[in-house]
């Protein structure tokens, strides 16, 4: 097994205390020595890490694979090596896949064709209710049993409030995460951007902010009911946050996520017609981008996430309100978390702990260390590479993104994720 | 970003699409044309050879036989060849996309598409992923634009009451849904209207209107208080989902113009409708067809106007002399 | 030197149309010079017909270049074109592509009996085979020369060099 000697690079662990120069040798599928002696590291092969940062590995919350379903938007196989490329070790598949997660066998093919692909870490979602229907509980034990890391729903919410209660108490009683998406259906219905001066003024049937409010209103009140321990995912607007500090406040355990897009776009941005920002959730005013900012600084919103939705071309080329929502997001969540860092909205230690520490935390995942012995999980990367974000140049089979041509920083050199490793030749 | 794709250098009109961000003195310019237009159809020539060699293709993918003939005549009193493409009936409803369908257009080698579509934002795809040198011009695009409609809606107003500035004009109804209200209001402030109402219930106009400058009336009686030019809205039921108006009957108490709802406006207030009306839910019959009304004389102004943009189009490039 | 011009030019054509035995001409003026100069010649041959204004804007082919104001006048001709003998009044004959399109444009209206071109100016550069029956003047311009009659009041003319 080959020696491994990352040189020279600052490694910034700040759940550890760590921010300094020093010197990792490992290898695949263990951390061998921080600031390991000179007599070890003689047959390692050596990796120049003057100048970059070496970081705990990006964990993304909502990543779609498209697989099984979807295969020609994208695959468990492309998707889970485009995310170690872009720095991202860890990945979260939402349920909805074709069919959805609610069957062991469904769990066991996505987590072999994860452990075939070699890529990222992939953790999955189970379905909280079967088929992700209005009607009967999922298996949710049998999910767990197989590999879930939670249960929950994605995209729209339950309209049934009998039944969205009774799986939160199962849940409960299961010691499950339930991962949540607050939209309510029927006031969603039909929009495809926020409602608002811009959708008023082009005409596009909106999703008022009402539809996410009123969705989490009701859930966190259900997760208050039945103690469940919930996370929150896609909130889009500052009444969202302000009701998420308060029910923290209130002693509820609910942790929330904001997808990339919502902290740097606002409705503005779909002017006149553009495909590339048809998202869901929409991209809503200015205000809520800079509550959404906000948040995220001062912990009120504990994870960043890509919502990485990849998708065929087609399915961008129509009209806007026929276009399939939603943006490739693992080729720009390391350059834009780094872009939060250059306009002073998080610090350093602050960005590494909601786009990779609380994401484990919410997974109930240990955090990821340099001792010896410890599955190495980091990312080697070089902060100063400035590159523009093209479109063929991205690793994702997805090249729908409104991020398209941004100049962003952030080159991956290595990412190191149990036994496998990424080096960039 | 309108403009841009819309004018070119010169600052006329490549396509047509909405009326956001187009010049004042563009929108005169096209009304003067459309006043010649309508004295070329008193004649008994009643073609210019403007558009002689042109070729004009009707993309239709909503149905509406009304406004596809007009815009068939003005383009033949241009003198243009036309197609008429009813592409809800052809292959686009078999699952073609709409990119396929522009790409098959090609080979006819049109100078322009005449485009209606259920789709917000479909006028503008079109003129994207077009080739060129054809020019797009939007006939409705689901609850976007009209710009013919808004402009003859001007037309018609100013052959009225020339001082656009000392008006104050009253749209009624179903402004949420509607594409001619959209296209109206944009006209209407470009062109510097005094003052803009919109009346109807909030279910039907959004309050964020009132950041356009328009006064906004949930209780018609005051909305029509000493006004101008009242426009009635089509209630577009094909539209509606549910739950939006109780029923016809409670609308037309509420909104509906009646004989009697009208003597709150001037006396030589203008009533309009953008066509076809419902008689009896927006309007009364004895309002459509009484002397206030200049519904008809739309219709004749709809075939000038389209004429007038079809030539600024597509005519031949104009030349200042020194 | 318009003071001078006009009578000779109102002569010539007055001239024009008796050697035709024509005398109750209708006149119809090209906008926006001719259709100012149509009208001093409707007075000046006291003729009590309204005459005729054409804006040849939908006529006119990539080359004819617009007068000084390039707006749209609606085109007028208050009587039957049909048989009639007309008398086209336009300010400057330059390439002739104006009175091409003018002559388009008076068809479409109907068939007259016949059309005199009586113009102010007739200066050289003619691009079509067109002359006209009664001329004020005739000059000779330089190639970046032009010749504009400027008003209606007071009617002028101005000689302009492009630079």
């Amino acid at each position: 097994m080959n020696r491994m000697l990352i040189r020279g690079a600052r490694v910034v662990f700040p759940h550890l205390g760590l921010d300094r120069c020093a010197d990792v040798l490992f290898e695949a599928g263990q951390v061998l020595a921080l600031d390991p002696e000179a007599g070890r590291c003689q047959d390692a092969e050596v990796v120049d890490g003057r100048g970059h940062w070496l970081i705990p590995g990006l964990t993304d919350l909502a990543v779609r694979v498209r697989e099984p379903g979807q295969s020609h938007k994208a695959d468990i196989r492309s998707e889970a090596t485009a995310a170690l490329l872009n720095g991202i070790t860890r990945i979260v598949c939402p349920p909805d896949t074709a069919p959805p997660v609610d069957s062991t066998a469904v769990v066991e093919l996505i987590l072999r064709r994860a452990r075939e692909a070699r890529g990222a870490q992939l953790h999955l979602v189970g379905a909280l209710t079967r088929g992700l229907g209005e009607e009967a509980l999922s298996e949710m034990g049998a999910l767990r049993a197989a590999g879930c890391v939670g249960v929950g729903l994605v995209g729209r919410s339950l309209n049934n409030n009998y039944v969205l209660r009774r799986a939160l108490q199962y849940a409960a009683s299961l010691d499950l995460t339930v991962y949540l998406q607050p939209c309510d259906a029927p006031l969603a219905a039909g929009g495809v951007a926020h409602e608002g001066k811009v959708s008023t003024l082009q005409g596009l049937p909106g999703i008022p902010e009402l539809a996410e409010t009123l969705a989490l209103a009701r859930d966190l009140m259900l997760i208050e009911d039945t103690g469940v321990r919930a996370h929150l995912g896609r909130l889009s607007c500052a009444r969202s946050v302000a009701m998420v500090i308060e029910a923290k406040r209130r002693g509820l355990r609910v942790s929330c996520d904001v997808a990339m897009p919502n902290v740097f776009l606002n409705e503005n941005d779909v002017l006149p017609f553009r495909a590339a920002a048809r998202l869901d959730p929409p991209l809503r005013t200015a205000a809520d981008r800079d509550a959404l900012r906000e948040g995220l600084r001062s912990g009120a919103i504990d994870c960043l996430c890509s919502d990485h939705q990849p998708h065929d071309p087609d399915a961008g080329l129509a009209p806007f309100p026929a276009v399939e929502p939603g943006a490739s997001g693992l080729d720009s969540f390391l350059g834009l978390g780094l872009k939060l860092i250059e306009e002073g909205v998080l610090d350093l230690p602050t960005w590494l702990e909601r786009a990779a520490l609380a994401p484990r935390r919410v997974l109930g995942l240990p955090m990821p260390g340099l001792e010896a012995g410890a599955a190495p999980d980091f990312v080697l990367f070089d902060p100063d590479a400035q590159a523009p974000l093209l479109r063929e140049r991205m690793h994702s089979r997805g090249r729908n993104t409104p991020f398209a041509n941004w100049m962003l920083s952030g080159s991956v050199r290595l990412a190191a994720i149990a036994d496998r490793i990424y080096l960039r030749s | 970003m309108n403009r841009s794709l819309q004018l070119d250098p010169q600052g006329r009109l490549r396509h047509l699409l909405t009326l956001e961000g187009l010049p004042r003195a563009l929108l005169l310019e096209l009304l003067d044309t459309a006043e010649s237009m309508r004295h070329v159809a008193l004649r008994g020539n009643k073609k210019l050879p403007v558009l002689r060699g042109r070729t004009v293709l009707n993309l239709f993918f909503e149905a509406s036989t009304r406004t596809r003939t007009t815009f068939q005549l003005a383009a033949e009193r241009l003198s243009a060849d036309v197609i008429n493409l009813d592409v809800a009936a052809s292959s686009t409803s078999k699952g073609e996309s709409l990119l396929d369908t522009l790409a098959t257009l090609e080979a006819m080698h049109c100078d322009m598409f005449v485009v209606r579509h259920p789709d917000s934002g479909a006028a503008h795809f079109i003129a994207e992923h077009s080739a060129p040198q054809v020019a797009v011009l939007n006939a409705g695009d689901g609850r976007h634009a009209h710009p013919t409609q808004a402009l003859l809606d001007a037309y018609t107003i100013r052959r009225h009451k020339p001082d656009f500035a000392s008006l104050r004009v009253a749209i009624v109804g179903d402004v949420l849904h509607s594409r001619v209200a959209r296209s109206e209001l944009l006209a209407f402030g470009i062109l510097g209207v005094g003052e803009i109402r919109v009346i109807g219930p909030k279910t039907l106009v959004p309050d964020v209107l009132e950041d356009f400058g328009v006064r906004i009336y949930t209780d018609m009686d005051a909305g029509l208080q000493d006004v101008d030019v009242v426009i009635m809205l089509r209630l577009q039921r094909e539209r509606m989902r549910g739950a939006l108006l109780p029923s016809e009957s409670e609308y037309f108490r509420r909104y509906g113009l009646s004989a009697q709802r009208l003597t709150r406006a001037k006396p030589d207030c203008i009533v309009m409708h953008p066509g076809p009306m419902n008689r009896g839910v927006e309007i009364a019959s004895e309002v459509a067809d009484g002397p206030q009304s200049v519904i008809l004389e739309q219709v004749s102004n709809g075939l000038a106007i389209r004429m007038a943009v079809m030539s600024h189009i597509l005519g031949p490039a104009r030349e200042d002399a020194a | 030197m318009l003071e001078e011009l006009l009578p000779r030019w109102v002569d010539a054509t007055r001239r024009s149309l008796a050697e035709r035995n024509i005398s109750a001409p209708r006149l119809i003026g090209v906008h926006s010079g001719g259709v100012w100069l149509a009208e001093h010649l409707r007075q000046a041959l006291g003729l009590s017909e309204a005459i005729g204004t054409l804006d040849i804007s939908f006529y006119r082919d990539d080359f004819t270049r617009v007068g000084i104001h390039p707006t749209v006048r609606p085109s007028r001709i208050p009587w039957d074109v049909e048989g009639r003998h007309l008398v086209l009044v336009d300010d400057v004959l330059y390439t002739g592509r104006t009175i091409r399109a003018a002559l388009n444009e008076i068809f479409d209206y109907g068939r007259p009996a016949s059309v005199l071109l009586s113009v102010l100016i007739s200066r050289n550069g003619r691009e079509l085979p067109i002359e006209a029956a009664a001329v004020g003047l005739h000059v000779e311009l330089g190639p970046d020369e032009q010749i504009k009659l400027r008003g209606p009041e007071p009617l002028h003319l101005e000689r302009i060099r492009r630079p």
